[in-house]
């Protein structure tokens, strides 16, 4: 009975979840307080569990870790930008669509109200076509390399961030509160999304517990609704046959799929949901990240899913749940435990190990090569 | 040199078993010097094992080694690895060319055996690190290759050779050692043109005469039958025939290698039935008549598929130019010798490989090099690479019988096509259970992974997938490799059964032979990328025999000279 489930969890999961269990019951006798632990666990969880779950349709698709993510994130860091700097326009024509077409329910008093969550939507309508269209494009590129899908991936994240490097200080961006002060252009490199979209999902029905616990309901909910559509999609056809193609791409040839045209859409996919997933991520940290913010984003993600149980060809929702809860646990837990044990910080450290542990655990265990 | 009254190479007794598998047993010949020898066999008749075992390769050692003894010179000698093997001097070329594709022929036929330059270096610290004398080079390895007969500059680099010279290289290298003095040639002719298999006939001839004494393994019979003083026959492991080349005659050697004792009755007395002179049909209505099932509506048959010119590009299954038309209802047969390109018809026909001629579809033309086209036409393959193309390893039964169903039929899916279709897991493993009960598959239950299942069960599955495709014609390829016999048979009985219930146009590709003559109506062969000729199963093993060693004008024109 142990021994069949420590089979099915497999052993890095065990040690790891040990040891966060530890750590939440340590905590309590060095002063930190358990329920701010929680609630951190659980932000830290709402806010990266799109990215991981990114990793799956690349993953089942058969191209590997999508170490690429740095390329949707930059999607979604354009969209954030661009519904910061378009803000007052689009909602201006957003009233003015509700007036000629009489649409009765888009009112400027409505408009008012829902400044915030329209200006959250609107990032993620500009983010999600462009993620599509660099997806495609990567996604092309992915299938000239076939088999050293992971090690090209990750020269297109490090290349795009440094691409964008130049970009964010040469685009034409205007708006007071984005670009540098001293020159009037050129986008700073930390940008506030206060006043825009800043705890939209978090707060959107949070459930308060105590004075240091409080639920982000609505982002859990986002997550969940993306793992459901991720869920779905592996269940349609398309998504059969994207893991048909991963399991073994010579068998879904001989049964008449298009591979390269399953693997673009799952690259396609996976960049859509890195844009989606920084959105999500910076609208509870509050602020946007721009040049070599995405640089090391991938690492976590494609760490988290690996601890989660993931391999390099087989992932699942159940693997991205477990595997950011226990990433983003032992992130929290850490820091806060081991600098009251020991009086230093040691959590960048412990972070690094762990996941740059697993990543290197998991590509040891690949199979096929 | 040799010691005359012993011969060069005796083997007493050979034999070989690989882990309880007999492969070998009691081979007993002898080799003298300036002697010409022919081994022959079909594939997995043992030769392969024979040279391992003779070249003291590292396979054979590890699998528990050998039965009998070799000697050499009268001394007995048990090679464990090659470098023993060619000290002793006996050379090989292989099948595979084992040359260094940037370097020089000089380079090629000297390594390792390079003219060194004496240096203080050299003499200080080892050979290893003085220089090389090119020229003394250049001479050896022109002499070497003079002694062939061709032409070759000793400049030239062996990557930028077409495939005839890089195997004169490999010879040069084995007669440029000193002290080769018995050569095997593993189907040296096989990538040679006409002229150049004439001129290393020649050489080979040449070298004979010299002292050295040669086996040639080929299954061009009018080669062997040219060159050789004395041919073996190998077969199922044991050594059929040891006669000299003007006992028999190339029908005789061709029945000998493919007869089976017990299997027809015909084939009991093989050397017997060649006196007779069996007409190679190839004319389609006439074989088309002896075919009982299509002629039993009494009607003009139509051919289900018909090939013209097809030409496939398949990495060691090369189709040239293959003919041929299967009729409706029938269960054809594909056979002739690996690597001569049986196995790309249908991997053609199918798309999986670059392929070009016209191939129609009960009349229609066919699209080639497009996997769904041939599936949407109602065509089903089953690959010989069952574990590489045939099956979804990693995922359940389920999934691997539905799967192509599900994408190029639509089927087990539920919503709206086009919009929105998820898959009908209810349905698939129903479909699963189904099969699973009809071709008794040993499994747990349909969500099993496929990879855990045995050879025979796995090809069970192979099967299911195409028959959920209820198809009009069915490809398989070797659907009898890596399975134990019981499954065979099992396998064997589902096709023909199939092909009874349903009409189904069957096209089997094996290299069992036997298989195929117990299975189709109509066995066709391929030899060197082309169909040799389409027999009715009912004849005799030895004109499938002929026609698989490429001989059939060959032994005609020597029926002529007979008659």
């Amino acid at each position: 009975m142990i021994s069949k489930f420590i089979k099915n969890a497999g052993w890095p999961r065990i040690i790891i979840a040990l040891f966060l269990l530890a750590l939440f019951v340590t905590a309590p006798f060095v002063g930190v307080n358990i329920y701010t632990s929680f609630n951190n666990t659980l932000v830290r969880f709402g806010m990266n569990g799109v990215m991981v779950l990114a990793m799956i349709p690349m993953v089942q698709a058969g191209c590997g870790l999508n170490f690429g993510l740095p390329l949707g994130i930059i999607a979604g860091l354009l969209g954030a930008t661009l519904s910061i700097e378009l803000n007052t326009e689009i909602l201006a024509r957003l009233a003015g669509l509700g007036t000629q077409y009489k649409i009765s329910w888009l009112t400027q008093e409505f408009i008012t109200t829902y400044r915030e969550p329209l200006g959250f939507a609107s990032a993620l309508i500009i983010a999600i076509p462009i993620a599509a269209i660099l997806g495609w494009f990567y996604g092309k590129l992915l299938n000239r390399v076939k088999g050293d899908e992971m090690m090209i991936a990750t020269y297109v994240g490090f290349s795009s961030v440094s691409f964008m490097c130049i970009a964010w200080l040469l685009l034409p961006y205007k708006h007071p509160t984005m670009v540098w002060g001293y020159a009037g252009r050129g986008l700073r490199t930390t940008i506030s999304v206060e006043g825009y979209w800043l705890r939209i999902l978090n707060d959107a029905l949070s459930l308060k517990i105590n004075e240091h616990l409080t639920i982000p309901t609505g982002m859990l909910i986002f997550f969940a609704v993306m793992a459901l559509i991720v869920w779905i999609f592996m269940r349609t056809k398309t998504g059969t046959a994207m893991t048909a193609v991963g399991s073994n791409p010579e068998f879904a040839r001989a049964s008449g799929v298009n591979v390269d045209k399953m693997r673009t859409i799952s690259v396609v996919m996976s960049t859509i949901l890195g844009a989606v997933g920084i959105i999500v991520y910076e609208q509870s940290f509050g602020f946007i990240q721009l040049y070599m913010g995405p640089f090391y984003m991938a690492l976590p993600a494609v760490a988290s899913i690996l601890l989660g149980g993931a391999s390099v060809n087989k992932a699942g929702i159940l693997n991205v749940i477990v595997g950011t809860f226990l990433f983003q646990g032992i992130l929290t837990m850490t820091p806060s435990v081991f600098n009251s044990v020991f009086q230093t910080d040691m959590s960048e450290v412990i972070r690094l190990i762990v996941s740059n542990g697993m990543i290197l655990y998991a590509l040891t265990r690949k199979v096929r090569a | 040199m040799t010691n005359n009254n012993e011969p060069l190479l005796r083997l007493d007794h050979i034999g070989k078993e690989y882990y309880g598998n007999r492969v070998l047993s009691d081979i007993s010949f002898e080799v003298n010097s300036g002697e010409i020898i022919g081994l022959v066999g079909e594939n997995g008749a043992g030769k392969s094992t024979l040279l391992n075992i003779l070249f003291g390769m590292p396979v054979i050692n590890s699998t528990g080694g050998y039965e009998g003894g070799i000697f050499i010179d009268g001394k007995s000698v048990h090679f464990t690895s090659p470098n023993q093997a060619l000290a002793a001097g006996i050379g090989m070329v292989h099948q595979e060319f084992s040359l260094v594709p940037g370097f020089t022929a000089t380079e090629n036929i000297l390594l390792n055996r390079e003219v060194l330059n004496g240096s203080l270096m050299s003499y200080v610290f080892s050979e290893r690190v003085s220089t090389l004398d090119r020229e003394a080079m250049q001479r050896r390895a022109s002499t070497a290759i003079n002694t062939l007969g061709v032409n070759i500059s000793p400049d030239m680099i062996v990557s930028e050779m077409p495939v005839g010279y890089k195997q004169f290289i490999e010879i040069a290298r084995e007669i440029d050692r000193k002290n080769t003095r018995l050569l095997f040639l593993d189907e040296p002719t096989a990538v040679l043109t006409e002229t150049e298999a004439e001129i290393l006939l020649t050489a080979l001839k040449k070298l004979a005469r010299s002292g050295i004494a040669i086996v040639f393994i080929s299954h061009r019979l009018s080669e062997i039958k040219e060159l050789c003083n004395r041919v073996l026959v190998l077969r199922d492991g044991k050594l059929i025939t040891d006669a000299k080349t003007e006992e028999l005659s190339i029908r005789q050697i061709a029945s000998l290698m493919v007869g089976r004792e017990n299997s027809r009755k015909n084939d009991e007395e093989p050397v017997d039935t060649s006196s007779e002179e069996p007409v190679v049909t190839e004319d389609l209505n006439e074989t088309l008549n002896l075919d009982p099932k299509a002629n039993k509506k009494k009607k003009k048959i139509k051919p289900a598929l018909k090939v013209e010119h097809l030409w496939v590009d398949m990495p060691g299954e090369t189709v040239r130019d293959a003919t041929f038309e299967v009729m409706k209802g029938e269960i054809f047969g594909i056979g002739g010798l690996a690597g001569h390109g049986k196995l790309g018809i249908p991997n053609g026909i199918m798309g999986l490989y670059p392929a070009g001629g016209k191939v129609r579809l009960f009349g229609k033309r066919l699209t080639l090099n497009r996997p769904r086209v041939a599936l949407n036409r109602k065509m089903a393959f089953v690959s010989e690479d069952r574990r590489g193309v045939g099956l979804l390893l990693d995922e359940p039964l389920d999934w691997n019988i539905t799967f192509t169903a599900m994408q190029t039929q639509g089927r087990f899916l539920l919503g709206i096509p086009y919009i929105f279709q998820m898959r009908n897991e209810h349905a698939m493993a129903k479909e699963a259970k189904k099969f699973i009960d009809a071709l008794s598959i040993k499994c747990t239950s349909s969500k099993q992974k496929a990879g855990e299942l045995s050879g025979g069960n796995q090809q069970k599955v192979c099967l299911a997938k195409a028959f959920v495709l209820q198809p009009n014609i069915l490809l398989i390829c070797e659907p009898t490799r890596g399975i134990d016999i019981g499954a065979k048979t099992l396998v064997l009985d589902t096709l023909k059964q199939y092909n009874k219930e349903n009409g189904t146009t069957i096209i089997i590709t094996s290299s069992e032979l036997e298989e195929l003559r117990s299975v189709c109506n109509r066995v066709a062969i391929v030899d060197e990328g082309k169909i040799a000729g389409v027999l009715p199963a009912s004849s005799p093993a030895e004109e499938f025999g002929m026609l698989m060693m490429g001989q059939k004008h060959i032994n005609n024109e020597e029926g002529e000279r007979t008659a």
